[in-house]
């Protein structure tokens, strides 16, 4: 049979040239229901591009200005949902900042363990749904069964799986229980191994290097420019990592090691949350040999801490601290604070503005996620469009963090 | 460390330097609104300061203060290991004109910071490229991090949008809506009938002035 086109003349043929507008999201699933990302196409290349978020926008920083210091909690637990124990963590040392106070070691170990544990499941979710994104579901499946051990463990420690609220200014809701350390150990020993199967699963995989391999580049200065922190910036090749640049808790006495990429491209954002969970690992070991058994875990600080309930209920001191600190909140002095810690993806900041009563005036949160999908725009511009999906998913950007 | 910081900007602008403080060990220059894109610049070329990094920026509302915003700006130096805290004060008491140079041109995350400023408290930021609203839709009215927006406020009722603009992909211009038929949105006035007590507050919107 002859061809359709046989007497068709190429110069005959009107194909049409003009860009085509293309919506993917918010309800697309690897836009985390969260993001909408409006495209100009010319052919699959995108020429142009719009990133609009906002989705899961709640008003955090004005409920914030209703409550208590203390009432804070909860609403940094959901900001991020991935690891909230790093946003608790991250608020108490902002409020003790404040308050000039030091929480004893114990504690300090305690957190340190807490927060390298929910690190290792912020990065164990985004590496396995990035897998996930790309076809390889047993990889996904893999880590977010680690997860799951990991969030045993807070469970066990907090009462809650996600949302935590554990974080108190000036210690800890409790101390740690009887076999906190033991089973740590054994979770992390097992996550190590599930890294190593991973790693043989997915890093031989041709169709998974093709499509991560010098996609999305984006260079040290752009990605410094835009105020990229966290594991991001260190896959741009810039080792800068608030743990070790400016050390707070014991993270200057444990040792470490900040992994950072060469390309910049998705793989290397990949690789450098893999590296982090190893180093993660480390931190813990150390962390769990040296934190003591015993010992407070608050500060003995009657104006910040809670007395003890049989103190509560059987001294008259012990009542009126109890009700000044739930009825009114407890005071943070007058002035400014901003303090930052290296949550899971970057500067976790908090500039706290108080008047000295026990409501805060202003809490700015600053999102280490805003900032990274800021620069997604710059990221995809120029691309396949098929790459947006691992690009994006490279920047783990979490949608309560990035929208407050 | 970057006490040092504070003399070398008191020396180069002895006129735009208003207040300063290290409250906490956070050194805070409190600059005049008008060399706000001067002494930014100055602080990111300078290979003494060397900022590079725009980390946050964003605006306190205290409602009894004449100008009555601050806008607060956290600059990190990843040479140089240090920080930096700008602030400049800004707007009349009924929040009006809330205005203040952009810092876009001089680092990328200023872009979105200032949307989001903008969005949440209404500074409005001159020269800025794209400034629209970032976490809140077009047609919200009101900013609803100002202390004068009450926290139980609820939003009208929208109507379906309609697509006048369906080819064209941000930035737009000030008439054109935003992709897939956002408009622009309208700014709200807002007026305390009380003072500062926060008694009583009432909305009025730019239809009925």
């Amino acid at each position: 049979m002859e061809p359709l086109d046989q007497d068709l003349d190429e110069s005959e043929l009107e194909l049409p040239t003009e860009p085509m507008l293309l919506n993917v999201g918010p309800a697309h699933p690897a836009m985390h229901g969260t993001v909408r990302i409006v495209m100009e196409l010319s052919g699959e290349i995108i020429e142009r591009c719009d990133v609009q978020v906002g989705y899961l926008h709640r008003g955090f920083e004005k409920m914030c200005e209703r409550g208590t210091w203390t009432q804070v909690f909860p609403y940094v637990d959901r900001c991020n949902y991935v690891s909230p124990m790093l946003n608790n963590v991250g608020f108490a040392l902002a409020g003790e900042k404040m308050l000039g106070i030091t929480v004893p070691e114990r504690c300090q170990w305690y957190r340190m363990i807490l927060g390298e544990l929910a690190r290792m499941s912020d990065h164990l979710t985004c590496d396995g749904a990035m897998a996930m994104e790309l076809g390889a579901f047993t990889p996904f499946l893999w880590m977010i069964k680690c997860r799951e051990m990991l969030w045993e463990i807070m469970e066990e420690e907090t009462g809650a799986r996600l949302t935590h609220s554990f974080g108190r200014i000036g210690g800890m809701a409790a101390p740690p229980t009887d076999g906190f350390k033991e089973h740590v150990k054994a979770v992390v020993k097992h996550i190590l191994s599930v890294l190593d199967e991973v790693e043989r699963l997915l890093l031989g995989n041709r169709i998974f290097l093709d499509r991560l391999e010098n996609v999305g580049i984006i260079s040290a200065e752009d990605a410094i420019s835009l105020g990229w922190t966290g594991p991001c910036l260190r896959a741009a090749g810039v080792p800068y990592d608030v743990r070790k640049a400016h050390p707070y808790l014991k993270y200057g006495e444990v040792d470490f090691d900040v992994p950072v990429g060469s390309t910049s491209d998705s793989f290397d954002r990949f690789m450098v949350r893999i590296a982090e969970m190893r180093q993660s690992a480390r931190i813990i070991d150390q962390c769990v040999a040296r934190m003591p058994d015993t010992g407070p875990v608050n500060v003995d600080d009657p104006r910040v801490i809670l007395p003890p309930k049989e103190e509560v209920y059987n001294t008259i001191e012990g009542t009126i601290q109890h009700f000044k600190i739930v009825m009114e909140g407890l005071k943070l002095p007058a002035g400014e604070v901003y303090s930052y810690t290296e949550a899971g993806n970057g500067e976790l900041g908090f500039y706290l503005v108080s008047d000295g009563s026990g409501t805060p005036h202003r809490v700015r949160i600053r999102p280490p996620c805003f900032l990274v999908t800021a620069g997604l725009e710059r990221v995809i511009t120029g691309q396949m469009m098929a790459d947006v999906v691992p690009s994006f998913g490279s920047l783990n950007m979490i949608g309560g963090e990035c929208d407050r | 460390m970057s006490q040092a910081l504070i003399e070398l900007v008191k020396k180069n602008f002895p006129a735009a330097v208003l207040e300063t403080h290290s409250q906490l060990g956070d050194e805070t220059i409190v600059l005049a609104p008008e060399s706000w894109q001067e002494v930014c610049r100055f602080l990111k070329e300078n290979p003494q300061s060397d900022m590079n990094m725009l980390t946050d920026l964003t605006a306190v509302d205290f409602p009894s203060r004449e100008p009555r915003f601050e806008v607060v700006a956290h600059f990190y130096s990843l040479t140089r290991g240090h920080r930096l805290r700008l602030k400049a004060r800004v707007g009349d008491r009924d929040g009006e004109t809330v205005e203040l140079g952009t810092l876009t041109d001089l680092w990328g995350s200023a872009n979105w910071l200032e949307r989001e400023c903008f969005d949440m408290m209404g500074v409005k930021f001159i020269g800025h490229p794209d400034l629209r609203r970032i976490l809140l839709y077009p047609e919200f009215e009101g900013h609803p991090l100002r202390k004068d927006y009450p926290a139980e406020k609820i939003q009208p009722l929208l109507q379906y949008r309609d697509e006048p603009n369906i080819e064209k992909v941000a930035p737009f211009g000030v008439d054109e809506g935003m992709s897939f038929g956002r408009q622009t949105h309208k700014v709200g006035i807002y007026t305390d009938e009380d003072g500062d007590s926060g008694a009583r507050r009432k909305v009025i919107s730019p239809a009925d002035n």
